[in-house]
């Protein structure tokens, strides 16, 4: 049985076409994906991103306890509310997640994972408490929905929305988050998301959620469903995943060297098998130049150093060309034209470095 | 369900229409079109080429997905639809109008096994 968020009716009411994702019912579009792209980009847009888990961690060594699970290091978390990106690995370096970690107190920590690996996070997470830090409690928020409310005008249209959340959370720089008590609600509001625009992800009790949506609604914010997330994130170079990394696959592979602190003498889960790797590959953007289709998962990358593969490709609704993320042999270079298959043939593209739009403009053409 | 009565339909979700010189128009239904989303590249066959019944002839992609385009029926290709081709997203707007290509039957009473807009409503649900 598909899972279903707060939202699934507000979403079939509205005229969703529904998709699984990871076990869950949501909606791809409401109509026109590349409609909601450019709200994204040009406007407001909103997506239910209620599928992801939020999982609080709390307890005294909390802090401690982050520094050996994560890749990346939570002691960049000096400021209440800051934000970091950080993968979850195997102790062979595979990527068992990536996940976004909040700082709220030394002895509270919020986790926001991703729907399909939430399940498995959870039994890892606690399995690597039982032996390094048995008074910790891991608490996934199943009680909570989210929704990310993202574009130029995304900020201002949350604040039209919902009375009194302008005062805390104007200063909210990016990549911090919020507890914001209302007297309709509690919100958690951080200024991150997956499109490379500016916006919020808001966190609420899942009986908040219908209303909330609907106040965006009437503040003239766009429902977007997975179909524009997908093209919003590939546009803005960050990673999907399941598709552009897992646990086969290194993050040194997947673009990711820059999340991983091996610099530090700390120790983590994967830093040695990282330590002593030298990957052959690289993920890196590619721009179709060839007319004849677009580029997708799998096609397979011809190179003048050897072979390599497209991890996502999609068309770009801004760019107006298809665009995909590929892991090629590291000697290919930024502006180095390969040759990807596409059917039965073989269409040039060049090698470019992600993002490709942000911010509402292209940045690769 | 926008299923138009005098066209037939395959269970390819192609629709077919027999026009009065004889040839055969076809397109992709308005479910497939709107299961497969905003199309972004539509590839046709060349005029001239002759096609076996079930035979993948012409590639419509969306910004999701690609799929085959099947010829319905046997027959000469005599003409395509270039303007689909150069908006593809006509074809999310217009399935019925934005045809992909015209065939000329292999053989008499082609479309009589066809499916009527009915038989195609049952099986897409």
């Amino acid at each position: 049985m598909p899972r279903h968020t707060p939202l699934y009716a507000t979403h079939r009411a509205a005229g969703a076409r529904m998709v699984d994702f990871g076990g869950w019912d949501m909606p791809v579009n409401y109509g026109s994906q590349i409609d909601e792209h450019h709200a994204v980009r040009n406007r407001a847009g909103m997506f239910d991103v209620s599928h992801m888990r939020a999982v609080d961690l709390e307890g005294q060594g909390a802090r401690d306890f982050l520094r050996h699970a994560l890749a990346n290091n939570v002691d960049k978390l000096t400021v209440s509310g800051k934000a970091l990106y950080s993968c979850l690995l195997r102790p062979d370096g595979g990527v068992l997640d990536d996940l976004i970690v909040y700082f709220l107190r030394e002895d509270f920590f919020r986790l926001v994972v991703n729907a399909s690996t939430a399940d498995k996070d959870i039994a890892w997470l606690r399995a690597l408490m039982a032996t390094h830090a048995p008074q910790l409690r891991l608490t996934p928020r199943e009680d909570l929905a989210m929704i990310a409310v993202q574009g130029p005008q995304a900020r201002e249209k949350l604040w039209q929305a919902v009375p009194g959340s302008e005062a805390p959370t104007r200063d909210l720089k990016p990549f911090f988050g919020a507890e914001v008590a209302l007297a309709d609600s509690a919100y958690f509001i951080a200024r991150t998301g997956y499109t490379g625009e500016d916006g919020f992800e808001v966190t609420v009790p899942a009986t908040q959620a219908e209303a909330l949506w609907h106040a965006l609604v009437a503040a003239g914010v766009a429902p977007c469903g997975l179909g524009a997330r997908d093209t919003l994130r590939l546009e803005a170079g960050m990673n999907l995943y399941g598709q552009d990394m897992d646990e086969t696959v290194s993050p040194l592979v997947s673009g990711l060297g820059w999340t991983v602190d091996l610099a530090s003498a700390r120790d983590f889960v994967g830093k040695a098998a990282l330590a002593a790797a030298s990957p052959a590959q690289r993920l890196t953007g590619l721009l179709l130049l060839d007319a004849g289709g677009v580029l997708r998962a799998h096609q397979v990358v011809h190179t003048a150093h050897g072979d390599g593969e497209i991890t996502s490709g999609t068309f770009s609704p801004t760019l107006g060309k298809s665009i995909a993320l590929a892991r090629l042999p590291v000697a290919v270079a930024e502006g180095d034209v390969v040759q990807v298959a596409v059917r039965d043939r073989k269409l040039s593209a060049r090698v470019v470095k992600p993002p490709f739009a942000r911010n509402g403009r292209a940045l690769a053409q | 369900m926008n299923l138009p009565a005098e066209l037939k339909y395959a269970e390819s979700h192609e629709w077919m229409r027999a026009e009065a010189d004889g040839s055969v128009t076809v397109g992709i239904t308005d479910h497939a079109q709107a299961a497969l989303g905003d199309l972004v590249f539509i590839e046709l066959p060349k005029v001239g080429r002759v096609l076996k019944a079930d035979e993948a002839c012409a590639v419509v992609e969306s910004v999701k997905a690609a799929s085959d385009v099947y010829a319905p029926i046997a027959g000469e290709v005599v003409a395509v639809n270039d303007a689909v081709t150069a908006s593809p997203e006509t074809l999310n707007e217009d399935a019925y109008g934005a045809w992909l290509f015209r065939l000329k039957p292999a053989q008499p009473d082609a479309l009589a096994g066809m499916l009527d807009a009915a038989a195609y409503a049952k099986i897409i649900g």
